[in-house]
């Protein structure tokens, strides 16, 4: 089954299982079915549980939190996570905060799914990475979709969390398979460990494989879903296994993932390294934007001389 | 809902047992008691933070609560929301408990003056933001028969999100009925140097109905605010209510920069002085109301300081 594919399957169950759920979001309609297909079927199929909207990505996420605290929970598609930005006051100042301020008196089950990540080609304003920016924000959980696990069952445990959620999909992922969370690399005693989460768990794990191919070096990689909160202890557990951590992200460099891989490392001994895009817009010409990017190649190069300088 | 309640308004507070016109100077008479005294506890460095008193917005808070359905409609209101609180539930020493930081506050002293929940009433010091919650409330209880209300000011038509929000309320047809309380200046900014065109013809090119008033008289206001309730439940439509009202207070704690001429003008048109000829004992009322809040303050007091 394809990545799409899942998560389509994913949003028909939980609206056939909870008719109250509302899910709203730009030309989500059949039959074009989103953007990148993820809601195909479902306005057929809940004409009353699927509302397309105006481009008004504030007000569409405001609606929805409204929604959520009326018993209604919500899921709305950000078409493009470069879009998530006009919504940043609604998440930050509304939806992650009111249950706290109001004394848990309310309740806000609203999940946010949008795509992220470059390589397609769409220039500065449609590939970014921002998720950084949403991270760390009390009250609102960020969880990334990846490769090696079934996407359906991440938006399933959003549901389940019943409150605000981000779930950052991954544009290059939609038209791949689903991979098993057994085609990940296992390692006995890993020489390396690489953390990744989204769409650069895969060229991680390509990098893993061509070091163990061509160096000889054993490589675990750990493919995070909940990326906010932090989960720290398991980046210790990493450190502790394998004693050389590389973070990497596909967002810019600084402020993001692999700084705060690096807070949780900071008392360990562990060599650390991590592997960003370079503070710079996305160029929208193919080989320039593919050269910004880390990829599998840069990886290879990070893990290896992370290596060998121990 | 964590809690159900049997009745979101205390009676004994907003005086269901005295007539109308009593009944609502006695409400307006509290707003203004209670805004008083926080000014007064912010000059003897008694209160922490900031506030943003409703001093000359009175009746407008006191026309619309009575005119909706407490126990069905939601209300979104703004920095300024104590009065439109106090005129919705009456829940005067939660209140000041909440802007005194105390456990027994209304948000357990989390939300302080301007994050205010109580049952179906919301606030917070975002201006504009609330605005597509209302219009997702509206949608949620509809079948209800609810609708929800939207306390905006003329400083809040900068915010594009109240644009948003309009265009979602007419284009689903929701029962929302947005209100702007023009006083006529944002913090220290007139609205010459803010708001360009028409406030009252804003909601018209969306196909929302208009009302607006330009009295500060409470009883007026409040036949106004039945109609517009009424044409907001009864078809199901968003609705734009625009009240050219007055403040005649700081925006904050001292912060006026108008001059007194400027401020005598607008005590001409005092909702507490224009209708006090027709409510009977006018003075009898602000006294009781000052002893009141006084009591109420000092059970405030008594309560616990809200820590971690």
């Amino acid at each position: 089954m394809r990545v799409v594919e899942a998560i389509n399957q994913a949003l028909h169950e939980l609206l056939e299982r909870d008719p109250m759920i509302v899910v709203l979001g730009e030309d989500i309609l059949d039959p074009y079915g989103g953007a990148f297909k993820a809601t195909k079927g479902l306005a057929e199929r809940f004409p009353e549980q699927v509302k397309t909207t105006p481009i008004s990505e504030a007000g569409i996420v405001g609606v929805a939190t409204g929604l959520a605290i009326r018993g209604r929970p919500a899921i709305v598609e950000i078409m493009f996570g470069d879009f998530l930005c006009l919504a940043m006051d609604q998440l930050l100042n509304h939806a992650s905060k009111l249950a706290w301020v109001y004394n848990d008196q309310i309740t806000v089950p609203l999940i946010v799914r949008t795509p992220m990540g470059g390589r397609r080609g769409y220039g500065a304003t449609h590939s970014q990475s921002l998720e950084k920016h949403f991270c760390g924000m009390p009250g609102l959980t960020v969880l990334a979709v990846h490769a090696y696990g079934d996407p359906g069952d991440v938006l399933r445990a959003a549901y389940a969390m019943a409150s605000p959620v981000l779930v950052i999909e991954n544009k290059t992922m939609y038209g791949r398979g689903v991979a098993d969370v057994n085609e990940l690399p296992r390692v006995e005693r890993p020489d390396i460990g690489i953390i990744a989460y989204g769409g650069m768990v895969e060229p991680a794990v390509a990098a893993a494989n061509r070091l163990r191919d061509e160096e000889e070096l054993d490589v675990e990689v750990l493919p995070l879903t909940q990326i906010s909160p932090f989960p720290k202890q398991r980046v210790q557990e990493l450190g502790e296994r394998t004693q050389r951590v590389l973070a990497v992200e596909e967002g810019t460099e600084g402020w993001g993932f692999a700084s705060e891989c690096a807070r949780a490392l900071v008392n360990a001994k562990v060599s650390f390294d991590g592997l960003a895009a370079p503070a710079h817009p996305i160029p929208s010409s193919r080989p320039w934007e593919l050269a910004i990017l880390p990829d599998a190649d840069a990886i290879f190069d990070a893990a290896l001389r992370l290596y060998e300088a121990d | 809902m964590r809690w159900r309640l049997v009745s979101v308004i205390d009676e004994a507070t907003l005086r269901s047992d005295l007539p109308l016109p009593a009944r609502f100077y006695w409400q307006m008479a509290v707003i203004r008691e209670l805004e008083d005294t926080l000014l007064r506890l912010f000059q003897e460095n008694q209160l922490f933070g900031t506030t943003h008193t409703s001093i000359g917005q009175e009746a407008n808070a006191v026309a619309l609560m009575n005119a909706i359905d407490r126990e069905r409609d939601t209300v979104w209101s703004n920095h300024r929301c104590h009065g439109h609180f106090i005129a919705y539930c009456g829940q005067v020493v939660p209140l000041l408990a909440e802007i005194l930081g105390r456990t027994g506050g209304v948000c357990g002293g989390r939300g302080g003056s301007q994050h205010l929940c109580y049952a179906r009433f919301h606030s917070s010091g975002i201006q504009g933001g609330l605005v597509p919650l209302g219009v997702g409330t509206a949608l949620a209880d509809r079948d209800a028969g609810a609708i929800s209300v939207v306390m905006l000011g003329d400083g809040t038509m900068g915010e594009g999100v109240v644009y948003e929000g309009l265009n979602l309320a007419s284009l689903w047809s929701l029962p929302v009925l947005f209100v702007v309380e023009d006083n006529g200046i944002a913090q220290t900014t007139p609205k010459a140097l803010g708001v360009s065109g028409s406030i009252r013809a804003r909601a018209e090119p969306f196909g929302i109905r208009t009302f607006g008033a330009a009295e500060t008289d409470v009883f007026c206001l409040h036949e106004l605010a039945n109609e517009a309730v009424d044409y907001v439940r009864n078809e199901q439509k968003p609705a734009w209510l625009h009240l050219e009202s007055i403040r005649l207070g700081p925006h904050s704690k001292g912060d006026d920069t108008r001059s007194e001429s400027e401020l005598s003008a607008l005590r001409a048109r005092d909702p507490l002085t224009v209708v006090a000829d027709q409510v009977g004992d006018s003075e009898g009322l602000l006294g009781e109301a000052r002893g009141f809040v006084a009591e109420a303050l000092s059970k405030a007091q008594g309560m616990s300081i809200a820590c971690a």
